[in-house]
């Protein structure tokens, strides 16, 4: 299976993330099924659906963490199968919950993560103090992150995630819990950072964050439904507009389930 | 590869930095970590005294004579009893024993004396609070001392003869029977557990609670760097308790250090990597902090009641021996008591060390597995 592959020819390629007939099963239930996808260098991508839909395991699987159960997919050149290790060296990734050590301050929480990804000495110390300067966080960098609020976390975060410049940054539902200020200014981050060649793949349930994508991708169990901007996603669907499409998706996905659950035990009646 | 490799042993240097600024910074850590010891060496060094000495004793002497004053001089220089009273009766006798005012009562009876002086056996009688059977044993221990002590000089001056049979006892190692020499060492293998078990388990959990643990694995650290990086720092850290118990123990409990004190610090590493495992485990096990700790002190407690440390095994039923000898605990105190206090060689210990070295490889290596697995 591996001799099909073609030999990882790193940067070369206009594609950061390239999946074939990735597919994931965990025992019965069938997590990501047969997913192609493609997203090009510098692109902001979202990944949508509802709960349970596969957009994870796929971030999982993308990172490194998990092993597909067939298929493959490179990511910044590399296979997710063979060469883990370069994966995870070239990429970056913000989970939902910061991954921020609050007894660290804002400057050691970002030197932390820049050293462990092989950054070291003057390099490093010139390469963090730019990095704290253009995300705004310069004045608080002797702050203990536990103190920061929700905003300034989650920049702090971002910049964890991206202090040793990768190809591709995975952010995982990023703005839950922040104020509307906060967010808008972290999506002009976002469009900063695709701008000097780093592509975003983002996770979301606002739909007006995924409206800001250039392209989205719908999950539904598994698979993938939908592809393209979203003004196509809207028009494939025949919605107004794209929450449309996912609270559509979201209630065929329900119904679904609800074949199997929702059915009434029997004739008893609950006291009143 | 060779160059992965590299980089991957070079991350546990930013891991180590960090959890070392965190254990700092951390204050209820901080102070569990040095504020156990302290509370241990007070609890157990000065509060806790298992040797029952001086039992407050009232006197019934309806005798009045040299010979019942005499038996009640030799009770005396026991030290298991100290006089605080003479009363007229036994009833006044059992109000002091009652109020608590008194463990003990001797009765010594009218005809005593003329008992003894007529050839017959002088009978006096003990009345013992037994409600606590430690106190009570020294009572009753003390006072067969006594009875021999006495009947053994009457003789003597009597028929004037040698006894026929005489054991001298010798207290070796702890000659002075103090229970802080037994206990302040045993605290050095109590604290590590808690260290390595405790505090360990917590800061693993604390991670992946915090989410931080997943941000790790995606990092390109390694699974051998980011344990060594969590567990190398309370591996420090527990040497730094057992050194700063040791020199309390020496200056305030008079602690000897009979044996080499390397050897010690070498075979607390076996006991060391033995109870990681147990912190490891417990961190897989655990869902919350406050679970890992629960889990912990589940742990805890019958290293505290079973292994030796503070009761002696060989009073213990059968079973709970067994359930002591399962525990790394049990033998690292006989090498902690050994080396220090019997100043035994590696030599004399290599049942305690093997047993040690078979928990330490397979409790480590099956908690490091478990604990790779919730890596991925």
């Amino acid at each position: 299976m591996t001799a099909l592959n073609p030999a990882p020819t790193p940067h070369a390629d206009a594609f950061v993330v390239r999946t074939q007939a990735l597919h994931k099963r965990f025992g019965e239930l069938i997590a990501v099924q047969h997913l192609d996808l493609e997203i090009a260098r510098g692109e902001v991508f979202g990944l949508l659906g509802p709960n349970g839909s596969g957009k994870t395991t796929t971030i999982r699987m993308l990172c490194g963490l998990v092993l597909p159960t067939s298929g493959t997919a490179q990511v910044a050149g590399f296979d997710i199968t063979t060469s883990a290790e370069q994966v995870r060296r070239r990429i970056g990734y913000m989970s939902q919950r910061y991954g921020l050590y609050d007894e660290l301050t804002v400057g050691e929480n970002l030197r932390f993560y820049a050293s462990v990804y092989g950054l070291v000495g003057r390099a490093r110390d010139e390469r963090l103090a730019q990095h704290l300067d253009a995300l705004g966080l310069t004045s608080r960098a002797k702050q203990r992150a536990g103190t920061l609020s929700g905003g300034w976390k989650q920049r702090l975060a971002l910049a964890c995630a991206t202090a040793h410049e990768p190809d591709l940054v995975f952010l995982d539902e990023p703005t839950a819990g922040v104020d509307p200020a906060a967010r808008r200014t972290f999506w002009d981050t976002i469009y900063q950072l695709a701008q000097r060649g780093t592509t975003v793949l983002v996770t979301t349930h606002y739909m007006d964050e995924a409206e800001r994508c250039q392209r989205l991708a719908f999950l539904s169990r598994g698979a993938l439904i939908g592809l393209g901007t979203p003004a196509e996603i809207v028009q494939q669907f025949h919605a107004k507009s794209v929450e449309d499409v996912f609270v559509m998706l979201q209630e065929k996905d329900e119904h679904f389930t609800g074949l199997y659950t929702s059915k009434p035990a029997d004739g008893s009646v609950a006291p009143t | 590869m060779s160059r992965m490799d590299r980089l991957r042993t070079w991350t546990v240097w930013p891991m180590l930095w960090k959890e070392f600024l965190q254990l700092r910074r951390d204050r209820i850590t901080f102070a569990m970590m040095t504020g156990l010891p302290a509370i241990q060496l007070l609890l157990f060094g000065y509060a806790i005294q298992t040797d029952v000495r001086r039992l407050p004793t009232v006197v019934v002497d309806e005798s009045r004579t040299s010979e019942s004053r005499a038996l009640v001089q030799v009770l005396q220089n026991t030290d298991n009893f100290t006089v605080v009273a003479s009363v007229p009766d036994r009833g006044v006798a059992k109000r002091w024993i009652e109020r608590g005012a008194a463990r003990v009562a001797l009765v010594i009876p009218p005809e005593y004396q003329r008992n003894i002086r007529g050839g017959h056996t002088g009978v006096a009688q003990l009345l013992i609070d037994a409600a606590d059977p430690q106190s009570s044993g020294a009572a009753i221990s003390g006072a067969q001392l006594a009875a021999a002590a006495r009947a053994q000089q009457l003789l003597a001056t009597r028929l004037r003869i040698v006894p026929p049979v005489e054991i001298r006892v010798r207290p070796w190692y702890n000659p002075a029977q103090k229970s802080a020499v037994f206990i302040v060492p045993g605290i050095v293998g109590i604290l590590l557990t808690i260290t390595m078990t405790l505090i360990t388990s917590t800061a693993i959990v604390r991670e992946r609670e915090r989410g931080t643990l997943e941000q790790l694995i995606v990092t390109p650290i390694g699974k051998v760097s980011l344990m060594l990086g969590k567990l190398v720092p309370f591996v420090l850290v527990g040497y730094v308790q057992m050194t700063v118990v040791l020199l309390l123990g020496v200056l305030f409990f008079a602690i000897p250090i009979a044996g080499s004190l390397v050897l010690l610090y070498a075979l607390a590493l076996v006991f060391i990597v033995a109870s990681l495992g147990v912190g490891l485990l417990i961190s897989t096990v655990a869902r919350s902090q406050v679970q890992a700790m629960q889990l912990s002190f589940f742990f805890m407690l019958p290293n505290i009641l079973l292994s030796g440390y503070i009761f002696p095994r060989a009073a213990m039923p059968e079973p709970a021996q067994w359930v002591g000898a399962l525990l790394p605990l049990t033998y690292f105190l006989d090498i902690l008591r050994g080396v220090l206090l019997k100043g035994v060689g590696v030599g004399d210990l290599w049942r305690q060390l093997g047993v040690l070295m078979v928990a330490a490889v397979v409790l480590f290596t099956v908690s490091v597995r478990r604990f790779s697995k919730t890596l991925d």
